[in-house]
This record gives C-alpha cells, sequence and structure tokens, in this order.
C-alpha cells in the first residue's frame, strides 16, 4: 500500500519542477597526503592517477542517481588537499604544472570544477607558500575547472595581514591575466577566514588535512523551494511561524540531499561525508535568496531589515537541517552571492543593494562577500582593506567569512561583466575612493581576538 | 518485507482520456515491473494517478525503463514522473 498521500507526492514533484530543488554538487573529497615526493614530476604523476582512480566513476553514477530520484545532480566535483602542502617538498617546484596536471584529470574524469589548489597562512607563510601565492593568477590563467582558495585567519590566530595584501594582488593580476573574458579568472578564487575542511561548495572547497583518505559531500539547494513556501504565508503571520516554516522545508531538503548522498556514495564504495544545507541561488528565475526577502516583506533585497531577513533565514535553514541529518557540516546556511541571484542583480541595478549593506549582511549570512563585480581600477590596497573588513568580521564572530571580488578590467560602474553558466552576469558596483594603503602595507599578524568581555 | 529501494512512484498527471491506466500497465507488464498499488483522483481538473510498483525483476536499465515511460507519457499527452520511492518516504516522515 502507498503510505504517502496524493499530496506529499505532488509537493516532492513542485519543489523540484517548479521550485527548482536541486543537489547543487556532490563533491568528492580526496586526500593527496599520499602523494607527496621530492620530484614535481611524480608528485604530478601520482596526483593525476590518484584522481582519475577515485574520481573515474563519480559523474557516471551521479547520473543514475539522478535518474532513479528525479532530482537534478547539477554539479560533479571534486576537492583535494591543499595543494600548496602537497607540493612544497618537491624541488623546484612548479605550483602551475600541478594546476595544469589537476586541470588535465578533473577533464579526464568529466566534473565541473577541481577546488583545492589552497593555501592555509592563516599564521603565517612557508617558502613553499610564498611561491604558490606567487604562481597563482597563472595557473588560473592556464586551466578550465581549477579553484583555488586561501585561509588567512582564525578566531583562534588572528589575521595575516601580509596574506591579505598578497591575496589582493593575485586578485589584481589574475582578472588582469584573464582580462579578455570579464576577468572570470578572479571568479575561481576565494579567501577565507574560519575555512572549514569539508564544504563541497566551490570556489572554496578543499580536502582538509584531518579529512579521511576520501569521503563524499553533498551540497543542497533550493532558495526557490523557502521563498514560495513563505509567499503562500498570511502576510500577517509572526517571525515564529515563519521560521518553523523555513526549519520544516530545510529537513525536507536535508533529508532528500542525505539519502541522494548516501546512495551515490554507497555505490562508489567511498564513506559519505557530510551534507551542506546551502540556499545557493542560480542565475534562475525563481532559484533567489534575494526572492526570500521579498516574500518575508522587504520590497528589495537590501532594505533595512534585510540583515535580520538573513540572520533568521541562516538560522532556520541549520536548524532544519540539524533535525534532518547528523552529519550536516560544510557552510550550511544561505548564501548571498550577487552575479549568482536574479534578485540581488536587480536589488544592485535599482540602487537598493550597495557594497556596504553586503558588508553588513555578510555578519549574518553563511559566507561573505560572494561574485561582487568591481571596477577594474579599483587599487590593490582597496581590494586588500576589503579583505581586512571581512576577515575581521569572520574572526570577531567565530564564523566563516569569504571575499569572492572580481575587479573587471576595463569595466566601471554602470556595466556590466558576464561570466556564462551557474556563474551568472554581475552589475559593477560602486566602492569607496578612499585609500586604505598605509593601512594594509603595515603587514604583519592582527593578534588573535579575546574571546571573553563580549560586546 | 519488501526492500524499500525496489519500490517506485509513478505519478501520472494531465487531462484525462480513455487508455491511460491500459497503455502504463502495458508498458510496466513488458518490462516485468509489477503494480503493487494504484491511485486515481480528479485534482484541479486534472487527472492525477499514482502507482505504487515494484522494480525486482525490472530487465532493462532503470534510466532506458525510465525514458520508455517518459516517451509513452509524451504519446499520451501526459506527464509522467518515474521515482524511487524512499525520497517520498526521507521528505515526509520524521
Amino acid at each position: 500500500m502507498i503510505n504517502i498521500t496524493q499530496k506529499q507526492i505532488i509537493e516532492t514533484i513542485r519543489m523540484i519542477k517548479i521550485h527548482h530543488l536541486d543537489i547543487r554538487t556532490v563533491t568528492l573529497a580526496l586526500s593527496l597526503r599520499d602523494c607527496i615526493t621530492s620530484s614535481v614530476k611524480s608528485t604530478g604523476e601520482k596526483i593525476y592517477n590518484k584522481i582519475t582512480k577515485y574520481a573515474k566513476n563519480l559523474v557516471s553514477f551521479a547520473n543514475e542517481i539522478e535518474s532513479e530520484y528525479s532530482v537534478p545532480i547539477v554539479n560533479k566535483r571534486i576537492a583535494l588537499t591543499p595543494v600548496s602542502l602537497i607540493g612544497e617538498s618537491a624541488e623546484d617546484v612548479d605550483y602551475v604544472y600541478f594546476a595544469k596536471i589537476i586541470d588535465k584529470a578533473g577533464e579526464e574524469v568529466g566534473v565541473d570544477f577541481i577546488g583545492g589548489f589552497s593555501a592555509l597562512v592563516d599564521k603565517g607563510f612557508t617558502k613553499g607558500d610564498i611561491k604558490f601565492f606567487e604562481q597563482i593568477p597563472e595557473a588560473l590563467a592556464s586551466t578550465n575547472k581549477l579553484c583555488s582558495s586561501v585561509n588567512l585567519g582564525t578566531s583562534k590566530a588572528g589575521v595575516n595581514m601580509d596574506g591579505v595584501l598578497k591575496t589582493a594582488e593575485v586578485i589584481k593580476k589574475t582578472a588582469e591575466l584573464t582580462k579578455d573574458f570579464d576577468s572570470i579568472g578572479a571568479a575561481k578564487f576565494v579567501c577565507f577566514c574560519n575555512a572549514v575542511t569539508d564544504n563541497p561548495f566551490m570556489a572554496g572547497a578543499f580536502c582538509g588535512i584531518n579529512e579521511p583518505e576520501c569521503a563524499l559531500n553533498i551540497g543542497i539547494s533550493g532558495p526557490g523551494v523557502v521563498s514560495s513556501a513563505i509567499e503562500e504565508l498570511p502576510k500577517d503571520a509572526d517571525f515564529g511561524e515563519m521560521s518553523n516554516l523555513i526549519k520544516r522545508m530545510a529537513f525536507k531538503i536535508t533529508t532528500a540531499g542525505e539519502l541522494i548522498g548516501r546512495r551515490l556514495a554507497e555505490k562508489m564504495d567511498i564513506p559519505f561525508g557530510v551534507i551542506d544545507l546551502s540556499l545557493a541561488p542560480t542565475p534562475l528565475q525563481g532559484d533567489s535568496v534575494a526572492e526570500i526577502f521579498k516574500a518575508m516583506g522587504l520590497e528589495y533585497a537590501g532594505a533595512h531589515g534585510t540583515t535580520m531577513a538573513l540572520a533568521m533565514l541562516n538560522d532556520a535553514v541549520k536548524k532544519g537541517g540539524i533535525m534532518a541529518s547528523s552529519y550536516v557540516g560544510g557552510l550550511s546556511g544561505a548564501f548571498i552571492p550577487v552575479s549568482e541571484d536574479s534578485g540581488m542583480i536587480e536589488a544592485v541595478k535599482n540602487g537598493a543593494l550597495t557594497f556596504d549593506k553586503l558588508e553588513a549582511m555578510t555578519s549574518v549570512c553563511s559566507v561573505g562577500l560572494d561574485m561582487i563585480a568591481i571596477p577594474g581600477d579599483t587599487p590593490t590596497a582597496t581590494i586588500a582593506g576589503m579583505i581586512a573588513d571581512e576577515m575581521a568580521i569572520g574572526m570577531i564572530n567565530k564564523k566563516t567569512t569569504a571575499v569572492r571580488i572580481i575587479p573587471v578590467v576595463g569595466k566601471t560602474v554602470g556595466e556590466s561583466a558576464e561570466f556564462g553558466g551557474l556563474l551568472g552576469s554581475a552589475p559593477i558596483m560602486k566602492v569607496s575612493p578612499y585609500s586604505s594603503e598605509i593601512f594594509v602595507k603595515r603587514g604583519g599578524r592582527v593578534p588573535a581576538p579575546l574571546h571573553s568581555l563580549n560586546n | 518485507m519488501e526492500n524499500s529501494s525496489n519500490q517506485i512512484i509513478i505519478t501520472v498527471t494531465g487531462q484525462d482520456k480513455v487508455g491511460i491506466v491500459s497503455a502504463i500497465s502495458n508498458c510496466l507488464a513488458d518490462n516485468n515491473v509489477n503494480i503493487e498499488d494504484i491511485k486515481q483522483s480528479i485534482m484541479q481538473d486534472n487527472f492525477v494517478m499514482i502507482m505504487l510498483c515494484d522494480v525486482k525483476m525490472l530487465d532493462i536499465p532503470f534510466k532506458d525503463f525510465k525514458d520508455k515511460l517518459t516517451a509513452l507519457g509524451n504519446n499520451l499527452g501526459m506527464e509522467i514522473w518515474v521515482q524511487k520511492k524512499d525520497i517520498f518516504d526521507k521528505m515526509h516522515t520524521i
């Protein structure tokens, strides 16, 4: 006998068909710790062989599972141990060579992105890290699927301000090297404070050094499911009621994601890692986090009240997810990328959403300043200032924050950058014209903050 | 007890007409798929049929079977969804 109602079946189908419920990514986290050798060539070979061996069936198995449940699996990805750690024992290390090898392996197994071209420098640099930073722009400009990330600070260690400045230089140079494609290289690079080691989302996915040999991490999304549910609530439904509804939706989405993730992990014969329920928008209409703010009663994303709306949303999503799965991890919450969200783009174009409001929102969202296009002539020191601000929010509030910003070479406020696909398109946003130069060039490390006397 | 991972739910929606159940049942029988339960109703002027089936004895790959049913749906002018049942169990029960 059918023990589920017709209403429940139709609700599930509507979530998928109309409200874009999807598995945003199945990400194979793969340790490269056993690939370290003293030779660039043999390390490269080991990396290539390991990726192509472990991820051989990732795409075909994911397609099969997608067919069984009719829930789209949008991206298949791989996250590697930070390559800076794997490469630095090799003599005359060449990270661009590793980048190309990894990209080729990604091409071979057919994944959409491959992350972990990363470094963890929150307390300072090794010699290898310095070389790694120098080579990030060329690595990103000479690959297609590679994503890169760096961790610049933690609540325990403080923030590496030399790293902040170097990162700003990396962003500028990467944008310059990929200027023919609206500086898209910078869209595949992100810097973090308090980076998490099991995040399946790009550009920041990497396999932490504390992670097992391999695991399958799932990123699931569905902002449209949440916004449509809230739209059906009466306009005077209070915040308790709204929060409960979001929790119920998050529960349903997470259980579906965990089922599919576990089935795929079982099929691949690898451990299931975590499920990351992140309301991650896409440029599609109705797949927008900004639409959730509208459904809650704000005229546009960016209106006063948006930070509260986001705080409540983020918290309710986490609560619903936690109830649904024992292994919620990654970044779980709500992402607020600009270029990937049609509602955010609209709000920016209408002047409702500014850079400063986005920064405020990052103090309560799941990550940070994400996919924001700025004028190509923004000085390096100004970008370093933006990163420093974002690191400060993460460090003090003990949360993950990030910056993925694209200085679009040759474009300025009033124009748009086109990245295509899931990365979308972004109106160039106005930034502060005042200099941060002397401040960001002081260098050194911002000491770890006090974790008491909170106010 | 049946192995729930072999159970599927087929959801058929569209305008009511003669021969829907027969066409779909024939397709299922041709592929060794057993029907365990059927529920039909009219919802907002739409015909809705929900079938619980077992694919244990299915003799072709699941994706091919699903493609066949979807194509049949297109011919009939009906929308047909084929999904493993456990997704509904997980999503709608605590």
